[in-house]
């Protein structure tokens, strides 16, 4: 049975993990690398790596980190943080990506969606998409939800899987950092309109809030940042409550 | 030497990566007589059907793989390619195995993307592996099941999680990208 996902998320910058890591084991709790294979180790599906400096010059870094990544991982990895163009995405496949994950850009430009998918295969297309509910609409945000635009997330979602996108990555700004849940009654609308997979993010606080995700807001996975990193949240013990609660989960 | 067709096909670098993790440094090619003198052979793939079919006709592959006569591995598209005919863009295939390709009814959400399990396992390329095992998968079109299917796997139907015919064997996950089960399959595939 197809099981659900588990998707820890790494800041990415200057080729070094950002956010404060509760990992004292290790030895350098910086390293990109050594963060993800712990995480793999842990029971991990999936890694996300933003990259948050995504300034020109920076770039050569990430893809090294990339390459060093891919050859240590033995699981899926996206990376995703300013990516904006066919050879940007050329250039992180061939490092040894799985996935690329584009947000403002596809906003900018849909059709990047569809040049990526058409030469890579939609399989590796994530995009990302920031929300927020403004008086019971849900409108799209760029720039990491500094610029509000004209568009609304469901007809966003929709457009984007006509485009060739892979996965959605819908993030509720009303929910991202409060620990109080995810938005699950819009990610079940999005999931229902759509039949590509929607990862869930923002909000992950407990792990009750995991299993409302994949249950009231049939998402088909779930990304966290925090939650992980501290250690508030074990992925070992979130996976077995997971399957205690008849979630179909990797063990 | 363990050698991977190289043809334009995606995931060469995950594949040589995990085969680096194995202690294995592969060679990328798509010369014939490289290929043939290979101990081992990878055909991975990632993409579209007839596309890559064109990209491996433009290189004479298309000849060249079904003569092959050592142990060669399919990967997800590989495996694809290695069938009769795809629904994919209609498209010829090597016609390795006598098996159909078929797009998944959208039942469920397709792609079929995470891991999933495997079952009724019948090979020494899953010696050590468990019954339901967990690997990974992203793919929108499947292989029936049949005489050469060695696992299976279910998604809307029951599909062919690997192939076997001679020396040809296939898988449509990705064991470059299952873990530690991955890497058994691999190691097994590298011991035949």
């Amino acid at each position: 049975m197809l099981t659900k996902r588990i998707i820890p998320c790494l800041d990415i910058k200057d080729g070094r993990t950002v956010k404060g890591v509760n990992f004292l084991d290790l030895r350098d709790a910086g390293d990109p690398v050594e963060l993800g294979k712990r995480y793999a180790e842990e029971g991990a599906d999936e890694l996300v790596f933003l990259d948050i400096t995504a300034t020109h010059e920076k770039r050569k870094t990430l893809i090294e980190l990339v390459s060093r990544i891919a050859l240590n991982l033995n699981i899926p990895f996206t990376v995703g943080g300013g990516i904006s163009s066919v050879e940007d995405v050329s250039a992180l496949l061939n490092a040894g990506a799985d996935k690329i994950s584009v947000n403002s850009a596809a906003v900018k430009r849909p059709e990047l969606v569809s040049d990526i998918a058409s030469r890579f295969g939609s399989q590796c297309v994530v995009v990302a998409v920031d929300a927020k509910n403004i008086n019971g609409v849900w409108k799209v945000f760029l720039n990491g939800g500094r610029i509000e635009t004209e568009l609304h997330l469901e007809d966003w979602v929709k457009q984007l899987e006509k485009l060739g996108a892979g996965e959605i990555l819908f993030t509720s700004m009303n929910h991202d950092g409060t620990k109080n849940g995810f938005a699950c009654e819009e990610l079940a609308r999005i999931s229902d309109m759509i039949s590509i997979p929607v990862i869930a993010s923002g909000g992950a606080g407990k792990p009750e809030h995991f299993l409302e995700a994949f249950t009231k807001g049939k998402a088909d996975a779930a990304l966290a940042a925090s939650v992980f990193h501290f250690k508030e949240i074990e992925i070992k013990d979130l996976k077995s409550y997971l399957a205690q609660q008849q979630i179909p989960v990797r063990l | 030497m363990i050698a991977i067709i190289d043809y334009n096909a995606g995931n060469i670098q995950s594949v040589r990566f995990a085969l680096n993790r194995l202690g294995i440094e592969p060679v990328l090619t798509s010369d014939a007589e490289q290929l043939l003198k290979a101990e081992k052979v990878i055909f991975p793939g990632v993409g579209e059907a007839g596309t890559a079919m064109k990209f491996l006709k433009e290189k004479n592959l298309d000849k060249l793989i079904p003569q092959l006569s050592q142990p060669v591995l399919g990967i997800c598209l590989g495996l694809q390619l290695m069938c009769q005919h795809s629904e994919e863009s209609n498209t010829d295939c090597l016609g390795i195995f006598p098996v159909m390709v078929k797009k998944f009814e959208r039942v469920l959400k397709v792609p079929h993307v995470g891991w999933n399990n495997i079952s009724k396992l019948k090979s020494s390329l899953f010696r050590d592996c468990s019954e339901n095992s967990f690997v990974y998968y992203v793919h929108s079109y499947y292989a029936e099941t049949g005489e050469h299917t060695i696992v299976e796997t279910n998604y809307i139907n029951s599909f062919s999680a690997a192939l076997q015919k001679n020396n040809f064997y296939a898988v449509q996950f990705h064991p470059e990208k299952s873990s530690t089960v991955g890497e058994q399959i691999l190691k097994n595939f590298l011991s035949l």
